[in-house]
């Protein structure tokens, strides 16, 4: 098989960015950003709620955390489920103990069937962000016309019902189709956690509006570390204080705010083994002067 | 096929009706040695292979007969150590090929409940008749062998069908080791009987820590102690429950059994606090004394959705 005739030719071969979504900005030229009290990390710290069917269609692909094993692969279903169930409440246990705020990215398809643990986020004061319908309806370039803008219209409608106004988006799996963000954004949402080209936010430009990015590291993502690479539970907790020691002292050298985006899944981070790593995650960043632990609304509205 | 088993309801873990243990005990905490048989040449079924490589796999066979020969017998003596008994998760056919283990672990009073007739033969597939012949067969083999009646199951290799769970609570099991949702046990929603999810601990089993994630064995007693630690603690506001799943081909191996030792050590430490007990009767307690106050917490909620296990595809 050939290629075409046009397969070396490269209509966005220009200085620049090869989209229209925002610029090119090498990190010298950043407008600096403040943080509170002149914090110099945002630790952004969120969650991951999420159900995953006993019978994954898995289109494009299975999401991650999906089922391995043939159906039914109760495995897998119930040690996910246990996230929902256990897992999150000792990280709102946690979380509260050093008053820290995180935001919680949700399945629409979940408000109802998990409603007590919704209630238990918004007592203690976290945010709460959409995270789509559910991890077997995942946005992409190949959903026929309309498909993916009723998805939108309906995690916003269920998210209306439950008495929520998330300003914030999450994709199941983190992917996103080549429209993904204009229609989020013609739906009312202004941030969005999928991208993570710099280390502060970036405003992206659609059609419909601006949606705020506020990086969310894909390289510390726990489920990542912990399950896919194996890694312990103390390595894990050591490269995210890491990255807040590195990064506040660029803060410091270099002038203007950074962020530190990082997920706690409840499934992974919720055992009672990794409690303890946790702990040291968590009062790392709550005890250090210099980082300012904020939800994803908080850091856009400081970013403006 | 179904997305929700709808096996239980969703019950979140705080503010629960509270648990304690026999003894005001805080934590219920067993040890369920996985003694099992591999067959050399299993038959095929279409869902899975019996061995990850072409059969014979015999480095997969040899050390798990290791395990039969040499692991099992390191394993009970450490525990006799420490007055730990076993609830054994046992390959039923080991019964008839291994009788000197059977008989080992009977004369230490440890419990057996049933994990299938050997490792290499699944649940996928079975027709509803082959599922209760290998129930059947579970009970009277034990019986036979022990006096035992057998309350537990873990499905062989865990592996399932919609009717398990049903099946299980018509036989009058107590409790199925099956379900990970939970550190605490709870009611499954079967057509009769009443069987409830009984703690397996499922990510500090041996399989996981030493196959799937690779760790030494520092960091496994490592582990269990922290896993131990915090579901003590959580135990003081409601009883919790933990197992150690073991297979002693992988922790009975020489060079991971001392460190596991450590682990039994620190567990015994705290034994003023917790209950050192089989899972048999940590089902049997919780049957008499939390079961209804557990559904009906449920109920108050509004969190029952009725229906019984994967009863909206079973008519």
């Amino acid at each position: 098989m050939s290629l075409p005739e046009d397969y070396l030719t490269y209509p966005h071969r220009a200085y620049g960015m090869d989209q229209t979504l925002y610029d090119w900005r090498p990190s010298s030229r950043r407008v600096p950003v403040t943080w509170p009290n002149g914090a110099a990390v945002a630790a952004m710290i969120v969650v991951p709620i999420e159900h995953h069917a006993l019978n994954p269609a898995g289109k494009p692909f299975r999401h991650p955390g999906a089922m391995v094993t043939p159906y039914p692969d109760l495995r897998h279903y119930t040690t996910r489920d246990y996230g929902n169930r256990v897992g999150v409440f000792r990280i709102l246990h946690e979380l509260a103990q050093v008053g820290v705020r995180a935001t919680f990215a949700i399945n629409a398809n979940q408000l109802v069937r998990l409603s007590p643990l919704v209630a238990a986020i918004r007592a203690d004061g976290h945010e709460i962000a959409a995270y789509g319908l559910s991890p077997e309806q995942i946005h992409w370039s190949g959903l026929e016309a309309g498909v993916e803008a009723a998805w939108i219209a309906e995690a916003r409608a269920k998210f209306d019902a439950a008495g929520l106004s998330p300003r914030a988006w999450l994709s199941p799996a983190r992917q996103q189709s080549y429209a993904t963000l204009d229609l989020i954004a013609g739906a009312g949402f202004e941030i969005c956690l999928d991208w993570e080209q710099d280390d502060i936010p970036t405003a992206m430009t659609t059609p419909s509006g601006i949606v705020t990015a506020i990086p969310l590291s894909n390289e510390l993502d726990d489920r990542t570390l912990l399950i896919d690479r194996r890694q312990a539970d103390d390595d894990w907790a050591g490269q995210i204080l890491e990255s807040r020691d590195y990064l506040a002292g660029e803060s410091a050298a270099q002038g203007g705010g950074r962020v530190l985006g990082f997920t706690l899944t409840p499934y992974v981070i919720g055992q009672p083994f990794r409690i303890s790593a946790l702990r040291q995650v968590l009062g790392g960043l709550a005890s250090d002067p210099g980082v300012w632990t904020a939800t994803a609304s908080a850091i856009a509205d400081a970013a403006g | 096929m179904q997305a929700d088993p709808n096996l239980y309801d969703y019950w979140p873990y705080i503010d629960r009706p509270k648990i304690v243990w026999p003894g005001g005990k805080k934590l219920a905490f067993w040890i369920a040695p996985n003694i099992e048989f591999y067959e050399f040449a299993p038959p095929v079924n279409p869902f899975r292979p019996g061995w990850p490589k072409p059969s014979p796999d015999v480095v997969g066979y040899s050390q798990r007969d290791w395990g039969n020969r040499v692991g099992h017998w390191r394993l009970m003596e450490l525990m006799d150590k420490y007055a730990m008994r076993g609830s054994v998760s046992l390959s039923i056919g080991l019964i008839d090929h291994h009788p000197e283990i059977i008989e080992a672990c009977n004369a230490r009073r440890w419990e057996f409940f049933s994990h299938g007739v050997y490792n290499t033969r699944y649940s996928y597939g079975m027709t509803e008749a082959q599922e209760r012949a290998l129930i059947e067969d579970s009970i009277r083999s034990v019986q036979a062998a022990t006096g035992q009646r057998i309350r537990g199951y873990l499905a062989p290799a865990l592996t399932h069908t919609e009717r398990t769970f049903d099946l299980l609570g018509e036989y009058d099991f107590w409790y199925t080791c099956d379900l990970f949702q939970d550190d605490q046990p709870q009611p499954i929603k079967t057509r009769s009987g009443q069987l409830m999810s009984m703690p397996y601990s499922l990510e500090v089993n041996d399989v996981i820590t030493y196959g799937a994630m690779g760790m030494n064995p520092w960091r496994y007693a490592d582990i269990l102690k922290r896993h131990f630690d915090q579901l003590l603690s959580e135990g003081e506001c409601s009883g919790t429950v933990m197992c150690i799943p073991l297979h002693a081909y992988l922790v009975s191996q020489s060079h991971r059994i001392r460190p596991f030792e450590e682990a039994l050590k620190h567990i015994s430490a705290h034994a003023k606090d917790v209950w050192i007990t089989t899972a048999a009767e940590i089902a049997d307690y919780y049957r008499q004394n939390y079961w209804d106050g557990a559904l009906a917490d449920v109920a108050r909620r509004g969190l029952a959705t009725g229906g019984t296990g994967f009863d909206h595809v079973v008519a």
